[in-house]
């Protein structure tokens, strides 16, 4: 896999198809896992570390030849930040030493990263809706892997991860939501609040402890012990119809109460991006999701989302870098994101990648 | 979270857990009785505990380490404190070297301190009903408590199938 050619494509998960697609970005589902006869990886030797790796790597190669692995040891910085935004590894592994690495599926619905927090990270991704569908993937994915590596299973406590917080399932079931309209009239607080009384999580678009990039927000479990992985899924499942409900109301409001300023709040988002000539990371990610949320009212009618999805992406640092070609410090990528996005939104329909 | 404060019928929203000298307590604690409990001078309370502001750390924070934190695991040589302090375990064994000090925690974390989901087809059979069971009970239970009787016939006799086995 060469990564330069990433930079031409995106992700299935931006495809913006699926059930719910225009509040929900994704589904996605993670589980930990480790090799029952090594230390865990902050206490793994370099030499441990190897071991796992190669044990690991063999084991995918068997599962399945399409995911092609990349060893994030010996990449150069740049790479592993692009990884990053791609939402391929974690900011855990891009800063880890020693052995590592992660396993990349064809259209990267798939990643396996190996020596994260735990031995194995799995990762399934899935435009819209679908976390049943992500759900049978990884099933799948971790009975192939078991069948050759030798989990570490405890018959109290399930499987045994690092940290205790993720122990049992080892599952994080996350939904990814654009939800502008809650953050405009100010309600997503008490949507937070009422998720974090049932014990799920609200995240950034880029994990934990990040900002809420682009209103874009992840809803995810936070329990892993004492739940099977469907009534994980069920709760998750059954929460997110209510938000994006939550999310359609505030948008018919503010369609309703303030069409034209919100017509204009669109139409300008819309113009800046087209002729800016310098923008920061931040501006874009904010216009975008005005944008976004305007394709979806109707108020803007010569742009797709699936091109939306990724400029959201392709406007990260890393990603301009490799577009471009070369290093740039802040002021330079912010002359190019702008003229990036500038060629991107010229006149006439405007297809992805 | 399922308990209730301890000195009143408020629900508990501080879950605090003391480890001692291997001895575990547990306490309970509306948002007002917290800070009386953590304000509370001396007894067993350590300095750090009365002060304000880092009271709600103290709990975790022990003047000395105590011979349950000092103790390490024969695999991976780490200790409690040191977990205590990175968050991260060092191998699969601690969560049996240092089960009576993690089940608290874990607790606390998820409420429950039981596995129930997926278990890896490696595992020997008899673990894999087990776990098959507890969902099963479960499911029952939750079922009787919504009644839906249709539900929990069903659920009763796929627990009657699985115990059979055990009893051969």
């Amino acid at each position: 896999m060469n990564l330069d050619d990433l930079t031409r494509t995106s992700g299935e998960w931006l495809r913006g198809t699926g059930s719910e697609s225009d509040i929900v970005m994704c589904s996605r589902i993670r589980l930990a896992r480790n090799l029952a006869t090594y230390p865990f990886t902050n206490r793994a030797s370099r030499g441990d570390k190897a071991e796992i790796e190669r044990e690991v790597r063999t084991a995918i190669a068997r599962v399945d030849p399409q995911l092609h692995y990349l060893d994030v040891h010996v990449l150069n910085p740049l790479d592993r930040q692009f990884l990053v935004e791609r939402q391929l590894i974690s900011r855990e592994l891009m800063t880890a030493e020693g052995p590592r690495g992660v396993a990349i599926g064809p259209e990267e619905n798939v990643s396996i990263m190996v020596n994260e927090e735990d031995h194995l990270r799995l990762q399934v991704m899935h435009s819209g809706l679908s976390l049943h569908e992500v759900w049978e993937r990884i099933n799948q994915l971790d009975d192939a892997l078991e069948e050759s590596l030798d989990f570490a299973f405890h018959s109290q406590l399930g499987y045994l991860t690092a940290c205790p917080t993720n122990v049992g399932t080892g599952i994080r079931v996350g939904v990814m939501l654009h939800l502008p309209a809650l953050v405009q009239s100010r309600e997503i607080e008490k949507v937070f609040r009422a998720l974090h009384k049932i014990n799920l999580a609200v995240r950034g678009l880029y994990g934990e402890g990040t900002q809420a990039f682009g209103d874009f927000y992840q809803i995810s479990n936070q329990q892993t012990l004492g739940k099977s992985e469907a009534e994980t899924i069920r709760t998750i499942n059954d929460i997110i119809p209510q938000v994006i409900e939550y999310e359609r109301r505030a948008r018919k409001e503010l369609l309703e109460n303030r069409r034209q300023n919100l017509h204009d709040q669109v139409s300008r988002a819309y113009g800046v991006l087209k002729t800016a000539h310098q923008i920061s990371s931040e501006e874009t990610m904010h216009l975008l999701s005005s944008v976004r949320m305007g394709i979806n009212l109707g108020l803007i009618d010569d742009l797709e989302i699936p091109t939306v999805n990724e400029l959201f992406i392709h406007t990260q640092p890393a990603h301009l870098q490799k577009i471009q070609g070369r290093h740039l410090e802040v002021d330079d990528r912010n002359v190019a994101r702008a003229q990036y996005l500038r060629s991107r939104l010229a006149n006439g329909r405007h297809q992805a990648n | 979270m399922r308990e209730k404060c301890q000195r009143c019928s408020k629900p508990a929203t501080y879950h605090i857990t003391d480890i001692e000298r291997g001895k575990v307590s547990e306490y309970h604690f509306c948002d007002e009785h917290v800070r009386q409990h953590l304000a509370q001078p001396a007894g067993e309370a350590s300095s750090a505990e009365a002060e304000p502001g880092g009271a709600l750390k103290a709990p975790f924070k022990a003047k000395e380490p105590t011979r349950a934190e000092r103790q390490s695991c024969p695999y991976c040589q780490i200790t409690f404190l040191e977990f205590r302090n990175s968050g991260r375990l060092g191998c699969p064994h601690d969560y049996d070297v240092f089960r009576d000090e993690l089940l608290p925690l874990i607790e606390n974390i998820h409420d429950e301190t039981r596995h129930v989901g997926k278990v890896p087809r490696r595992a020997p059979q008899s673990s894999l009903r087990h776990s098959e069971l507890i969902e099963l009970r479960k499911r029952l239970k939750q079922a009787i408590e919504v009644e839906d009787y249709e539900t929990a016939a069903q659920l009763r006799d796929q627990i009657k199938s699985l115990e059979t086995p055990t009893e051969r």
